[in-house]
């Protein structure tokens, strides 16, 4: 149980500044100022760069199973990433994902 | 219709798909906050000052361990960091907005919000200013008002979803979706690789600081492949 009401409202508080402040960080600073052509080069692969390695580890090891592969998660983790790749619509492929993710304990 | 008006709407399509996650996502937040002995006060607190899914559960899960509550920041925040390659990639397009505007853009720039865009203003960088504008706040409207919404009704409702339906799954699926259809050329999909691979290779680091040197490993990989793509057509 998490009973300490002033560390429960110093984290929401520092948290919600200092993601403020990550967000606000160019938009806020550099305003107008044209970026660099290489800085934009790589930028255009910031959410390839960061969500594969956001997810991998949680499809690889699920906290919900107690950081154990679950071939539940596993199968709609590849599901979902072949049928967004085929059909190129996202809400398709969180569908067929979930499918599976249903689907996949009552084939074992 | 004006053409702000129909950027607004078109924002407003192209991220509703994601309302789809974000009520899970936000009830999972409020019943697993509620759960944790939060009231319904601080645990709104978070999804509204906060407004990062992935940071608050892990700030809460690091709470409901007893660590420190400058581990618990630092750990949350570096969940967070990618915010800040979000706001610099929007600056281009949206930099020469007001400041006051850009404050609330910030405000709302969540993962969501950023993919719709960034993938829109990539597609047509010519559209205006304030058309660019207009999509940013369409795709605001289907996701950011549910997070507040959804994180409520888990919190007051309270009742355990049974693990059967194995919502903590919401996350990755949604992030999995949303990656695939951009694995568009051999340096979006290097970057991947090496984003996955890295993050693995690294898992044993604390505080998601493997995640953190994944990501920059990756975003130099796309642009070094992208230059060599460009290399070889070019011959």
């Amino acid at each position: 149980m998490i009973d300490d009401t002033l560390q429960i409202w110093t984290v929401i508080i520092v948290l919600g500044l200092g993601t403020f402040l990550l967000r606000f960080s160019f938009l806020g600073m550099i305003g107008s100022r044209a970026m660099p052509g290489w800085a934009l080069r790589l930028l255009r692969y910031t959410p390839v760069a960061v969500m594969p390695g956001l997810v991998a580890p949680l499809v690889l090891w699920p906290a919900a199973t107690g950081g154990e592969t679950d071939p539940a998660r596993l199968a709609a983790a590849l599901v979902t990433l072949a049928a967004g790749v085929l059909t190129r619509n996202v809400l398709a492929a969180i569908f067929l994902g979930a499918a599976a993710l249903y689907l996949t304990p009552l084939l074992f | 219709m004006t053409p702000s008006r129909s950027a607004y709407l078109r924002g407003c399509l192209a991220s509703a798909p994601f309302a789809l996650v974000i009520v899970p996502f936000g009830l999972l937040f409020g019943v697993v906050g509620a759960e944790a002995g939060l009231n319904i006060v601080e645990v709104m607190g978070f999804s509204i000052m906060v407004i990062a899914g992935a940071a608050q559960f892990t700030a809460l899960q690091m709470m409901a361990d007893d660590a420190p509550t400058v581990i618990v920041l630092a750990t949350a925040l570096a969940v967070n960091l990618r915010m800040a390659m979000y706001s610099a990639a929007l600056t281009p397009h949206l930099g020469k907005a007001p400041t006051g505007m850009r404050a609330l853009i910030a405000y709302f720039l969540v993962d969501q919000t950023f993919a719709v865009s960034s993938m829109q203003y990539d597609r047509d960088p010519g559209m205006p200013l304030a058309q660019k504008v207009a999509f940013f706040f369409g795709a605001v409207t289907p996701i950011c008002p549910l997070w507040y919404v959804a994180t409520y009704a888990g919190a007051v409702l309270g009742t355990a979803i049974p693990p059967e339906f194995a919502l903590d799954f919401a996350v990755p699926i949604t992030f999995l979706a949303m990656i695939a259809p951009l694995l568009r050329t051999p340096a979006h999909i290097a970057a991947a690789f090496v984003s996955i691979a890295v993050t693995l290779a690294l898992a044993f680091l604390p505080y998601n600081t493997g995640l953190l040197i994944a990501a920059v490993a990756a975003m130099i990989t796309g642009a070094q492949v992208e230059i060599w793509t460009e290399r070889r057509l070019a011959r």
